[in-house]
């Protein structure tokens, strides 16, 4: 390989002389006579903190649980060396007892449930981004710093305010006694609904964002365009406005679902104790047993990078105009 | 736009009715409850004595200053090397898998991932035991690793906006690596490194999972502090100190915001 090609964007400085040469050879880099050898060891002593602390606290945990997964388990969080696929078929349902479908039951739940958040996300954060992105400029800026602000406050603190909203004697909870949605004595959590509010406003931001980002840069011509040819209104949305805010809806897709599918506080605190999500599962197995959370873990990272491979395909499938 | 206007509201609205929920709910006489039963400030002068409150305070503070300094320090130093280098393609990929690791990794695992690693270092020996004992040493190297990147990832996209004119107008003029890094460099991203500490600290101030993961007896931080209670039952003192934070966090993002539109100003 030519040092040529491992020069990075930063390296613009390089003059063609540099080409093809080892890296003892004289360089200019920036106006400085050098060679590679030395501008690599200046950039190690630069990264090298940076680098190493990743690797440590990153890498290696992440390659740990990987390797952990296939262990066994000693006992209150110790872990004892082997190599087992027990903890994985754990996870898919079989226990000492036989198999069991609960712990599939939570997998499929917490697809459905952050694919459902998702969704509905998206279904709000559309018309909520045209709205920010048609507005005057100045007014703009306060609209994203309203919703910069709950974005910014703990989560924990906007479940709290779920947990007044929605308990049994609030007035939502009475407006909802009257109407006879639930029991007279009942509040409005925990249950199914307490969830999916508090999911879809923990990542409705998430999901503004870059939505509104490419609303934003939208070319309105290709719109006018679609008009002059009398194009109707479902038709104008799908080719002239579709194709250019399919990178935002991936986007924010990815924004909402990736987290959506790790999370455990809402349902701990807003979902009855049965409703539980893969998040509650680990959350249980923190300093127990170990092997089984990584093998929890395991899951969610591939249903993660499963997501994440659907959605950009998806993507693709909508052609331009 | 009618239609628009109701759905951005109601969908602004969504986001703030249970934090103006727990406003009201800290000014409810009513010990027991939601039901309103009269304006007191009580709950805000019981906090001011409340010792547990005031350790998690610390503690949130502690963990949200030391994290930010070390992650700062490190991720400016990162995206220098990084993106002032000429690396081989491979050593430039590796790095560049590694910094946007702790970005697209989901918090629970990356949580997870530092209880199974603290768990495997303690069993090294008795000294490791104590020394990796749950507790503010690991969640502030918890935070630190997950702030990193972002303050790298801006001081990066600033580095790369700026160019190497000045750089190479600098050696020109026969100045040595020291004088260019701090006199020529620094200044110049000094916007950047100021907006990826702000960044850090109010990650560090939002994360609930790492801390709650990683945290020992004595060592909650605010969130953690808060969710104990929550399962505990809502009390209104909570909810007075749930306030405080949140009018923390509008004065953090509004001090940041015209920071920044100070700055957009001046250039």
């Amino acid at each position: 390989m030519t040092e040529a090609q491992g020069q990075g964007p930063g390296a613009q400085g390089q003059g063609p002389g540099a080409q093809g040469q080892g890296p003892g050879a004289p360089t200019i880099d920036a106006g400085e006579l050098t060679t590679f050898a030395r501008l690599r060891r200046r950039g190690a002593v630069l990264i090298g903190g940076g680098a190493l602390w990743l690797l440590l606290f990153l890498a290696v945990p992440l390659a740990l649980v990987f390797a952990a997964a296939f262990c066994e388990t000693a006992g209150y969080g110790a872990v004892k060396l082997s190599l087992t696929w027990d903890n994985l078929g754990r996870v898919a349902g079989w226990g000492v007892f036989g198999w069991e479908a609960d712990n599939l039951r939570i997998l499929l739940r917490t697809v459905v449930v952050a694919g459902l958040t998702t969704v509905l996300c998206l279904a709000l954060a559309l018309p909520m981004a045209f709205w920010i992105a048609r507005q005057p400029q100045s007014r703009r800026g306060l609209l994203l710093a309203l919703l910069m602000i709950p974005f910014c406050t703990n989560l924990v603190i906007r479940i709290a305010g779920w947990t007044v909203l929605l308990s049994n004697q609030s007035w939502l909870a009475g407006l909802a006694q009257q109407l006879g949605a639930i029991g007279p004595e009942d509040g409005l959590y925990p249950g199914t609904f307490a969830v999916l509010l508090g999911m879809v406003t923990t990542f409705l931001p998430f999901a503004v964002l870059p939505l509104y980002a490419v609303v934003e840069r939208l070319d309105w011509t290709l719109v006018e365009a679609a008009r002059d040819l009398h194009s109707g209104p479902w038709r104008t949305a799908r080719h002239a406005i579709l194709p250019q805010i399919m990178p935002g809806l991936v986007a924010a897709g990815i924004l909402t679902f990736v987290p959506a599918l790790g999370m455990f506080l809402v349902t701990d605190r807003l979902g009855s104790g049965k409703f539980m999500l893969v998040g509650n599962l680990i959350q249980q197995q923190v300093g127990r047993d170990t092997p089984y959370l990584s093998a929890l873990c395991l899951t969610l990272v591939a249903a993660t990078l499963i997501g994440i491979a659907i959605l950009r395909w998806r993507a693709r499938e909508v052609p331009v105009a | 736009m009618k239609t628009l206007s109701v759905l951005g509201w109601s969908g602004i609205g969504l986001l703030y009715v249970p934090l103006l929920a727990v406003a009201v709910a800290s000014f409810n006489a009513g010990r027991h409850g939601v039901a309103w039963k009269g304006f007191t400030v009580d709950w805000y002068v019981k906090l001011l004595g409340n010792q547990v409150v005031a350790e998690a305070t610390v503690n949130t503070l502690l963990v949200a200053g030391i994290s930010t300094i070390v992650a700062t320090v490190l991720g400016t130093l990162l995206a220098l090397g990084l993106a002032r280098t000429p690396w081989p393609r491979p050593v430039r990929g590796g790095l560049d898998v590694l910094i946007h690791l702790p970005v697209v990794t989901p918090d629970i695992i990356l949580a997870a991932a530092l209880v199974v690693a603290f768990a495997v270092l303690r069993l090294l020996g008795p000294l490791a035991e104590v020394w990796f004992a749950p507790g503010l040493l690991q969640i502030i190297i918890g935070h630190i690793t997950f702030e990193i990147p972002f303050v790298a990832l801006i001081v990066m996209a600033r580095l790369t906006m700026i160019g190497r004119s000045q750089e190479e107008a600098a050696r020109d003029l026969y100045a040595s690596t020291w004088r260019l890094y701090t006199r020529v460099l620094l200044p110049q991203l000094a916007p950047a490194i100021a907006a990826g500490a702000l960044l850090a600290f109010s990650l560090s101030l939002d994360d609930f999972i790492i801390a709650f993961f990683t945290c020992g007896p004595g060592t909650e931080t605010l969130p953690v502090l808060i969710y104990g209670q929550m399962a505990r039952g809502v009390s209104p003192e909570l909810h007075a100190l749930s306030t405080l934070i949140f009018v923390a966090t509008v004065l953090l993002v509004v001090g940041a915001a015209r920071l920044q539109g100070s700055r957009a100003a001046a250039s």
